[in-house]
């Protein structure tokens, strides 16, 4: 009995968290274990005190430049030769408090270290380096795109000073400096967290961007003969915590606080990046990276976040089109649904094909198989859409849900018989197409081809070849118009927010294949089903990868459905640099 | 607390009837009458009173030379003494309008304008009069000093789309304001 007291009396808390891989952090008072090697300014963000910073980012390596994060630190004291360490009575050691004090963001912790983040050796040392940073930091706030988003502002209302105390004139720098196709660059704002050089250097791989000159006179510059013109450019201007980086895009085109914030996905190729949408009224404004260390980390590259003009472009088609006898015209929704149930019903089952697409959502697929189940229809298919891998975040598969289309259709190939489908309208045994969100040129189909048909009904997007030869022309809804869900090359199943309404007459796409099964059914409109968590529900009933779950569940970071074997490249990369000890994560 | 007991005061049959009240009261509107037809009304001077008492007879007459200096009417945009428009579209105004008054569409100053270094301009600055409570705050969160509520309190128009005041029709209600903070004049 004695004998056991006595282990456990021995177990000291560093020994305690040792044997778990931890460390003993006192933080503002309050003792926590946290791992190994990690930064002391992710411990405070652990046990959830503010560490104001700049130049660290989680993703990137602290060279700890801004000095903004300084907190006290405290170890115990070294014991004379001889002595035992003087601990307290829960088995800690007393803190020795160094008298200045140290950044957060480069230094990491240790057993027993104590780390305090307020009190007024460290308040003082932050006020001291806001008002350094802002000596040189001009005051056009009412015109910087950072406004609203401002690490520099946010942070000088909490600890800078009402009024400059720096007497001479500003240092002055370029402005408006064109350093690459989508990003402008404004030196003055620029507070030298090094934050965009770092990222082209350990993320994009394209290391462009460097620092000239020294002391104030400090300025971020492009190499000689070089453009930031790499397609992850765009993710420095949202690193940079103030207004240096502005995107050409959003330049100047709405003031950040009006903009609502939507969760949602994007689809331009098979990773799915996790995205936030950002609109104001119905109108969206820009797109950037959300955080999911499973799929896109913090990135995203420019050419998919650009990619959204189109939604309220002008070749948007924004209401149901019939083709008559003088041209296309525009119809009401029950007369361009009846018309296509009706025009269906007129061929035998072998004369029918259904192009549908892989950037459907699942919800979408699973209604297109009933669709086809309908009206006895066994040639369906995706348009399959490979690409190269940038080897970083774009997927060599361009279709965003080509996984899905393979658990919803419980099939190997979902584009297989595109082939035959496309030789059967060459040869003429198909007769009519139902053509889903699809180009048909993607799809390798000519101007010849597109002739031959007798009957051509589509979900079309916007004005095209395709629009043009339908004969009955179903305007769908975007991929910020729209709610359901994908899965992504690695098997990730993931969910897509609406962020604005349709446009102007156009409907979801799943309500169009809802409405048309209804008819071809010869059901009563406004019988099927009600919402999309319903239709959620039931394609979970026929695919068993999505048992027990529901839209709702899927939550903003998604959940792992099946096991592909795809990796990302840049999770990759990051794993590697994490496991080296370069970055935090 | 004691209680006090009160009477009702007895009234004789003249105080009954009201008689010598409503005599009393027909005395003193007499008195006002007079006093109105001879303009010796109090205040009438002050008031700049057409001849008949304290009224003034507005639209001829106008009171405008007395409207105080923190009088709030329409609110416009101004432009400097080198006729630069002053407003950089940051859109405060338009988030702090409480009724939503304000549209702001901004947009970039081209590189061969004098004004390039102030880089934003708005392209359509539109104040919805029908909704505008001159409350004055626009003219308070402005950091460029490019909107003030001026005097003119008469906005009338026919049609909803008359009464929303364009950037043309802002600046010319607003016209030129002299004496204040340029900061963009400044080495910068």
């Amino acid at each position: 009995m004695s004998d056991n007291a006595a282990t456990v009396e021995a177990k000291l808390p560093k020994d305690l968290a040792a044997e778990k891989g931890l460390v003993n952090v006192q933080i503002d008072g309050v003792w926590m274990q946290v791992p190994k090697g990690m930064r002391m300014i992710e411990a405070c963000k652990l046990a959830q005190k503010e560490v104001p910073h700049y130049c660290y980012h989680p993703k990137l390596s602290a060279p700890g430049n801004c000095r903004m994060c300084l907190v006290q630190m405290g170890m115990p004291p070294r014991p004379a030769p001889g002595q035992d360490p003087v601990r307290d009575g829960e088995g800690y050691e007393n803190i020795g408090w160094i008298p200045r004090p140290v950044i957060a963001c480069a230094n990491t912790v240790g057993e027993n270290m104590g780390i305090r983040t307020t009190g007024e050796l460290v308040e003082k040392c932050r006020e001291g380096v806001m008002e350094f940073l802002l000596i040189n930091h001009p005051l056009d706030c009412p015109i910087c795109d950072q406004a609203g988003e401002c690490r520099l502002q946010e942070f000088s209302v909490e600890h800078g000073k009402g009024e400059s105390r720096f007497v001479d004139a500003k240092v002055k720098k370029p402005k408006n400096v064109d350093i690459g196709p989508r990003v402008r660059l404004d030196d003055e704002r620029c507070i030298m967290c090094s934050r965009c050089i770092r990222f082209m250097d350990e993320v994009a791989d394209d290391p462009v961007l460097g620092f000239t000159q020294r002391g104030t006179h400090t300025t971020l510059t492009v190499h000689p003969g070089k453009r930031l013109d790499s397609n992850y450019s765009l993710n420095t201007v949202d690193i940079c915590p103030v207004g240096a980086l502005t995107s050409n895009d959003f330049r100047f085109q709405m003031r950040v606080w009006f903009l609502k914030e939507t969760k949602s996905i994007d689809i331009n190729c098979g990773t799915g990046a996790n995205i936030t949408i950002w609109t104001r009224g119905e109108k969206v404004h820009r797109i950037t990276p959300r955080q999911n260390d499973e799929v896109n980390s913090t990135w995203m590259p420019d050419s998919h976040r650009l990619n959204f003009h189109y939604i309220d472009g002008d070749t948007r088609l924004a209401g149901p089109i019939l083709k008559g006898s003088n041209g296309h015209q525009p119809a009401s929704w029950s007369a361009v649904i009846a018309a296509t149930a009706a025009e269906l019903k007129k061929f035998q089952p072998g004369e029918v094909a259904i192009i549908a697409s892989a950037r459907m959502t699942n919800e979408e697929l699973f209604l297109t198989r009933e669709l086809a189940g309908a009206i006895n229809c066994s040639l369906f298919t995706t348009v399959p859409r490979d690409g190269e891998s940038d080897g970083l975040l774009i997927s060599a598969d361009r279709n965003p849900n080509t996984t899905g289309a393979k658990l919803v259709w419980q099939s190997q190939d979902p584009a297989g018989p595109l082939f035959a489908i496309r030789e059967g309208v060459r040869n003429g045994s198909i007769k009519a197409l139902l053509v889903l969100g699809e180009d048909l040129a993607d799809a390798g189909f000519t101007a010849e081809d597109l002739a031959k048909p007798e009957f051509i009904a589509s979900i079309q997007l916007l004005a095209g070849p395709t629009a043009h030869a339908s004969d009955v022309v179903l305007p769908g809804a975007a991929f910020a118009e729209k709610r359901g869900s994908m899965v992504n090359v690695t098997g990730r199943l993931q969910r897509l927010n609406r962020a604005v309404e349709p446009i102007g007459d156009a409907k979801d796409d799943w309500e169009i294949l809802r409405d048309l099964i209804l008819a071809l059914q010869g059901a009563k409109p406004g019988t099927g089903l009600a919402a999309i968590e319903d239709v959620f529900k039931a394609m979970a009933a026929s695919v068993p990868e999505f048992d027990d779950l529901s839209l709702s569940k899927i939550g903003d970071l998604g959940k792992p459905v099946v096991e592909t074997g795809v990796k990302i490249p840049l999770l990759q990369n990051e794993r590697a640099r994490k496991a080296a000890g370069l970055i935090n994560g | 607390m004691a209680v006090v007991k009160v009477t009702r005061p007895k009234l004789n049959t003249g105080e009954k009837m009201y008689l010598g009240a409503i005599f009393k009261g027909f005395i003193i509107t007499m008195k006002h009458a007079v006093a109105s037809l001879r303009n010796k009304t109090r205040g009438a001077e002050a008031m700049e009173s057409s001849g008949m008492g304290i009224t003034m007879q507005y639209p001829e007459q106008k009171w405008d030379e007395h409207l105080p200096e923190y009088y709030r009417g329409a609110p416009a945009l101004v432009t400097d003494e080198q006729d630069r428009e002053r407003c950089v579209s940051c859109q405060l105004c338009e988030f702090i309008c409480p009724p939503k008054a304000i549209k702001i569409t901004p947009s970039e100053i081209s590189s061969d304008d004098p004004w390039a270094k102030v880089e934003k301009r708005p392209l359509e600055f539109e104040i919805d009069m029908i909704r505008c409570i001159y409350c004055g705050m626009c003219e308070e969160v402005c950091p460029e000093q490019a909107i003030y509520l001026r005097k003119d309190y008469a906005i009338t128009g026919v049609t909803r789309a008359e009464m929303v005041h364009d950037k043309k029709k802002l600046y010319e209600i607003g016209g030129k304001r002299v004496g204040l903070v340029n900061k963009w004049n400044e080495l910068k």
